[in-house]
């Protein structure tokens, strides 16, 4: 942060003129309502009886029987539903190594099209999936045993042995197209003279990909990476679309941000309560600060930047 | 040799057409599948599902209800607004923001830089109870103005951050040839910086308009009246209200795809210039 510096002679108002609007909302729409939050996770008794309650709500929902199964399901369905999102760098990084493969044509159609899903709402992404999967239209066998695979269909969505690895495979077939878009931009900002020189040394072909372009680009694998941690911390919209706030079938989908509206607003015969939102959305809060500062610490410091 | 090379090299260029051609396929099926069956008969959609809609298939019934119904227009309009007026709010106090932290020094650069983009890495949602509580104080639940707000809030960081790093890479001289010709602060702002940043201000656009036009998440909260829904709740309550009309939501989804794909191919043209020239790297 070293801005050359001209010569100044006015009076800087302008500085602050420039910064206030930016600062003022962002401070009062998205700070304080997240300080107030945090704020709440240590009080009872909802808006009209507050009392301070030090960490009982975190000991409710680490320990309690009617908290406890919950959370840590929300937890764990997280954590799994990361991991399975992850498929979307290999492919994506795939599909941006041969958009960017010289001499090919058509490369704006692929790129559009395949970025096509990522501009979609979850509304259409999950009822689409939602149609295409369901038993009783029956796309999915047909689909399925046109190549051979008839015997393979299931009611993924259905069962919850499965339901969330299909929401989590519904979600890395959305966002392929993040990391292809700036893989793509990553790769053919690779300077002509770097490939060159690996061709004069015989580094060639897939060799050339993996030694030469993938090191250049993991700055910005690493960069999806964390984005796509704090989005899945979240994710809402998907479950709560193909499977309703209850996170069917039994729970088996609920994620963090289900468990957090059904805790908040209520849901059928269970009351909504503040407190207990505020305190997982505190700590989900904790969970994206470990992620990142891990992140930040111990993995961006090992990769190298190259500038050109 | 050389007749060698080419012929290998054709055939990669093939294997990779093959390859991206078959994603693309996968990529776009379910579009296609609900846009085609949205133009559909009833008895057609369910007897041939895969079936290109025909001449003896074809069927607009789904539009005429989801148009007819009226509720569907002031949905469309409320999503428009919402996302152009947030855009517009991003751009322009993002590019302010930016514009200070590029190019002057002061005390505090550092640290409001680092406040400013700490929203990145923290998602806004975390602060829901915070927002509803405020928008209940000031009386703005169930009006458009508390969702544009809050999508500012939640744009802003990513925007000033990529802002901030391209116009550190404009040049000093023009800037300063400018001061010379008498133009004040803000004018060098306006007129020399802004036209220069625009691929980084399509980028940020694209980037930031997706989530807005398809959050459901806000407007289910904080303006789930009526006069007030956005397009993305709309669509997901009629799915519920309509659950056996499926001429009719498949209509409604076909509907809601549309504009968000205008929008895109309207900011997407500068997209790649705008990631590769420095602004995500």
């Amino acid at each position: 942060m070293t801005p050359s510096a001209a010569p100044r002679r006015r009076p800087r108002l302008h500085i602050a003129v420039f910064l206030a609007p930016a600062v003022i909302v962002y401070t009062a729409v998205m700070i304080v309502p997240l300080a107030e939050t945090l704020r709440l996770s240590f009080f009872a008794g909802g808006p009209t009886h507050p009392a301070f309650a030090g960490l009982t709500n975190f000991r409710l929902l680490f320990l309690d029987d009617r908290w406890a199964p919950q959370f840590w399901n929300a937890l764990r369905n997280n954590v799994y539903f990361f991991v399975i999102q992850m498929l979307q760098n290999p492919i994506g990084i795939a599909l941006a190594a041969l958009l960017a493969l010289p001499r090919l044509r058509g490369g704006a159609f692929y790129r559009t099209a395949i970025f096509v899903p990522t501009l979609l709402s979850f509304v259409i992404v999950g009822f689409g999936w939602k149609l295409i999967l369901s038993p009783l239209w029956g796309v999915a066998p047909t689909l399925l045993k046109l190549v051979g695979l008839g015997a393979l269909f299931a009611p993924y969505l259905g069962r919850e042995s499965s339901a969330l690895t299909t929401l989590a495979c519904i979600s890395v077939w959305q966002y392929v197209g993040v990391p292809m878009m700036l893989c793509y931009a990553a790769l053919i900002s690779i300077p002509d003279e770097i490939i060159d020189a690996a061709e004069v040394d015989g580094v060639v072909g897939i060799e050339q990909f993996f030694r030469v372009k993938l090191p250049l680009i993991w700055p910005t694998i690493g960069m999806i990476s964390i984005l796509t941690f704090v989005g899945n911390f979240n994710a809402f919209d998907l479950v709560y679309v193909t499977q309703g706030a209850l996170a069917g079938p039994n729970y088996s989908t609920d994620i963090f941000g289900t468990f957090l509206y059904r805790t908040f607003f209520g849901y059928q015969l269970q009351l909504g309560d503040p407190n207990m939102g505020a305190t997982i959305a505190t700590l989900m809060f904790l969970i994206i600060l470990a992620g990142v500062c891990l992140y930040l610490f111990a993995v961006q410091r090992r990769i190298s930047r190259y500038q050109f | 040799m050389t007749i060698f090379k080419r012929g290998a090299g054709n055939a990669r260029i093939v294997a990779a057409h093959a390859v991206l051609i078959a994603y693309t396929c996968v990529a776009l099926f379910p579009v296609l599948f609900i846009v085609m069956n949205s133009l559909k008969s009833r008895r057609a959609i369910f007897a041939a599902p895969l079936a290109l809609p025909g001449p003896g298939t074809f069927d607009p019934v789904g539009y005429t209800t989801v148009l007819g119904g009226g509720a569907f227009g002031t949905y469309f309009a409320n999503s428009l607004i919402v996302t152009l007026a947030s855009l517009a709010g991003i751009l322009a106090f993002g590019s302010m923001a930016a514009f200070a932290l590029a190019e002057y020094r002061f005390g505090l650069n550092t640290l409001t830089g680092l406040y400013l983009m700490l929203g990145i890495m923290i998602p806004i949602r975390l602060g829901t109870i915070g927002i509803l509580e405020l928008m209940v104080g000031t009386h703005l639940v169930n009006t458009l103005f508390a969702l544009i707000l809050v999508y500012i809030a939640s744009g802003l960081p990513i925007a000033v951050f990529v802002l901030t790093e391209f116009m550190r890479t404009i040049s000093d001289d023009l800037k300063n040839a400018g001061r010379i010709d008498g133009l004040s602060e803000y004018q060098i702002y306006f007129s020399l910086v802004l036209p220069l940043v625009r691929p980084a201000l399509s980028t940020v656009a694209v980037f930031t308009m997706i989530p807005i036009w398809n959050d459901l998440w806000f407007p289910l909260i904080l303006a789930p009246g009526d006069a007030t829904k956005t397009i993305t709740l709309g669509a997901q309550q009629f799915i519920g209200q309509y659950v056996t009309d499926w001429n009719a939501v498949l209509a409604a989804l076909s509907l809601s795809v549309v504009p968000v794909i205008v929008l895109y191919l309207l900011f997407s043209k500068n997209l790649i210039r705008g990631i590769t020239s420095g602004a995500v790297k």
